[in-house]
């Protein structure tokens, strides 16, 4: 009985003094991220309405090259509905998602090569909550900025290369930023909001729904087997939890013996 | 050779091709040494089931490695993309490929508690010191293993991980480029690597941790298993000359094992199934973009497993140097006073002593941080010798060396942490007072170990029928 207390008083203690480092542990730096409603990722009208959307606006530029097209068998689309909706230059169902932008090009509109979207999802979690968060906040953040070759920047990623290629369903905003004085007395350029200037076709709440609807599609093709993996796991942990309890009655039974 | 066997004109097929093969192969034999008449204590506790736990996931990795080999192309145009082909276009890829990356991260938070398991019962001491050294060998392998594996998906995690670690060699005086260049096969990381590591990976150090695994099964069933009382149940035989406190491993620990893996494939479906992410820990986000080495990203960090010994690597800096210059001083004192020594020998103590606080001062700090990081592995090669504890379990040790390997284990946990974050002020300070409480437990060790009252060692080993 002794021993057991004593392994139960290491256990406290090593708990106790990790709690000290996790407190320790503060948030990082950088804009907050708004969180993405994560149930879209198993809603297939939000699935598809997102793949329409990233085929229209996403794929002239980026690509999504580890991506193929009947791939979207699994959110509910046949190859009729793929060919007759989503592909548009002669591809077959069967293809990669690659563009058409050649990437020299894209060099020279761009400063840079938009990044492949395949699984941009998964690559840009980070402190301030995970990669769809991530992508959800940043596709809300553009506004107007006259002083950037493209007229726009935005607010998570300052001076991105990209322009809000979404403009005409959002409309135009722009940054309100003001001047205040730092701790040290050094001119600090705060960020106080967003003011629309002109409205787009969409209103804010159609347009926040259109962006999570295409960020869910983001996630969903970052990894198209989650959904599916979810759903096995569970039919796994059943079967283990039952074979579990075999093997536990099973070592029951030999040990009954050993005095 | 034993003498040739023959079965019963009357006995069953089966019978008779076993005494067929026994005359040609020791199989029965090998299946009583091993298993049926190999016996064990049998007062194992929970601690005793990461033995069995590390076979299996070595299992699991050499059985999903196999089929990745199959699918995967080691080549730095076409690695990323085959991962990803691995991950959507073959048939439970998905799968295979997170069972493997779960396998990395499980393999060594199970050997992580192998190793505890041997310094809280001290199932290091003699006679098991070569059990140990094996073991500590198959740790050795595993870093590197894990270590070249991690380049393999050539994502920027990789990528900028082998660099950092790859250019830390170069910090050896004289030979350290030239090493750096022969291990790197190239002037940077880069499709040469990708291929060497790659051979590494799935050949040669699987081959050399097999052949120790092997090895530390076969010095272990010589001696016999430890147990959590540190008695030697072989003190102890009946009038057939089998230990009364032992037990036949199988029937009796392979069904309490089994029990053991159905628990651990509870915990790793949870990871593969639902979170084989790790939180960012077995897969990092900044692994999901190729490899481009054009941009080093802000805040490069090894894998959770390695971060402890990265810490300690990173808390070598300048102002550590008076630090273990003072501590090499009072050893050589120490050794000096009390040390048994003849006068040749504290002679060469005196000039070695010196030639490396001479060196610690005119040496990079970065190339003490990798002797540092190199020798907070290998100190564990030497707990045999370092533990002067006159018994073996820590049940009859005073109750602070527990409290001494709480410290132990939360400093390693918190160096761990801290070698995930990117460097600042105060987290350093911490860093260094870890590594200075990490070399401190191994190498005061020989002094508190024989320190308090210990209790009273049993002749039996403690054991509640279930």
């Amino acid at each position: 009985m002794k021993k057991e207390t004593l392994m139960k008083r290491f256990i406290v203690g090593v708990l106790v003094a990790l709690s000290f480092c996790g407190a320790a542990s503060a948030q990082e730096g950088g804009p907050a991220w708004d969180k993405f409603p994560m149930e879209r990722v198993t809603d297939q009208a939000a699935l598809q309405h997102g793949a329409k959307l990233f085929v229209n606006y996403c794929l002239n530029c980026h690509q999504a090259s580890y991506m193929r097209y009947n791939r979207m068998h699994d959110i509910g689309l046949t190859d009729d509905q793929i060919k007759s909706n989503l592909l548009f230059a002669g591809e077959k169902v069967g293809d990669l998602m690659k563009t058409s932008l050649a990437p020299q090009d894209a060099k020279a509109f761009f400063g840079t090569v938009p990044p492949d979207l395949s699984v941009i999802a998964r690559s840009r979690s980070g402190p301030n909550g995970s990669g769809a968060d991530y992508l959800y906040t940043y596709l809300r953040s553009f506004y107007r900025d006259e002083t950037r070759p493209t007229g726009w920047n935005n607010h998570v990623f300052p001076n991105v290369g990209m322009p809000n290629v979404l403009w005409e369903l959002q409309g135009t905003q722009r940054a309100e930023i003001e001047d205040e004085k730092g701790e040290n007395g050094q001119v600090e350029h705060v960020f106080k909001g967003f003011r629309m200037e002109s409205p787009g076709t969409r209103s804010a709440a159609e347009y926040n729904a259109d962006v999570a609807d295409l960020v869910a599609y983001l996630q969903w093709m970052s990894e198209p087997a989650q959904n599916f993996r979810v759903k096995l796991g569970v039919w796994v942990l059943i079967f283990l939890g039952v074979f579990w309890v075999f093997c536990w009655r099973l070592n029951a039974a030999y040990w009954k013996d050993v005095k | 050779m034993s003498e040739f066997k023959v079965a019963p004109a009357n006995a069953s097929a089966g019978v008779k091709l076993l005494t067929w093969v026994d005359n040609r192969f020791p199989a029965t034999k090998l299946w009583k040494e091993h298993l049926s008449e190999y016996y064990a204590p049998k007062n194992f506790n929970f601690w005793y089931f990461f033995g069995s736990l590390a076979l299996l996931v070595l299992v699991i990795q050499i059985v999903t490695g196999i089929f990745l080999v199959m699918h995967y192309k080691p080549d730095a145009t076409l690695a990323f993309a085959s991962v990803e082909y691995i991950m959507r276009d073959v048939p439970w890829g998905w799968l295979v490929r997170y069972m493997h990356s779960t396998g990395a991260s499980a393999f060594f938070i199970v050997v992580y508690l192998h190793m505890f398991r041997g310094f809280l019962y001290g199932s290091y001491r003699k006679p098991r010191e070569l059990v140990w050294i094996f073991g500590c060998a198959i740790f050795l392998c595993l870093m590197g293993e894990a270590f070249m594996g991690y380049l393999l998906p050539w994502g920027q995690m990789s990528y900028w991980g082998a660099q950092v670690i790859v250019n830390l060699f170069s910090a050896i005086p004289f030979v350290g480029p030239d090493l750096a260049l022969m291990i790197r096969g190239d002037y940077v990381v880069s499709d040469a690597t990708l291929n060497r590591f790659f051979s590494f990976h799935v050949i040669a150090i699987p081959l050399i941790l097999l052949g120790l695994v092997v090895a530390h099964v076969i010095a272990l069933h010589e001696v016999g298993s430890n147990n959590p009382d540190g008695v030697e149940i072989k003190a102890n035989k009946d009038e057939n000359g089998i230990p009364r406190d032992g037990i036949p491993f199988h029937p009796y620990y392979s069904v309490h094992d089994l029990m053991g893996v159905a628990g651990f494939l509870i915990l790793f479906s949870v990871v593969v199934f639902f979170w084989p992410e790790g939180g960012g820990y077995f897969l990092e986000s900044n692994n999901f973009i190729p490899a481009d080495s054009l941009k080093t990203p802000p805040h490069i960090a090894p894998v959770w497993y390695f971060t402890p010994f990265y810490s300690m690597l990173r808390a070598t800096t300048d102002e550590m140097k008076p630090v273990f210059a003072i501590a090499i001083a009072l050893a050589t004192l120490l050794g000096l006073l009390k040390g048994r020594f003849g006068s040749a020998g504290k002679a060469v103590m005196v000039v070695a002593a010196v030639l490396v606080i001479a060196g610690l001062f005119r040496l990079d700090a970065k190339f003490w941080g990798v002797v540092v990081m190199g020798g907070s592995v290998l100190i564990l090669f030497f707990m045999p010798w370092l533990d002067r504890s006159p018994v073996k379990s820590i049940r009859y040790r005073p109750g602070w060396h527990m409290a001494i390997y709480a410290v132990f284990v939360v400093t390693f946990l918190i160096l761990g942490w801290l070698g995930t974050q990117p460097p600042a002020p105060i987290k350093n300070i911490v860093s260094q007072v870890g590594t200075v409480l990490y070399f401190g437990f191994f190498l005061l060790m020989p002094w508190w170990s024989q320190q308090g009252t210990f209790k009273p060692v049993p002749d039996r080993v403690t054991f509640h029928a279930h």
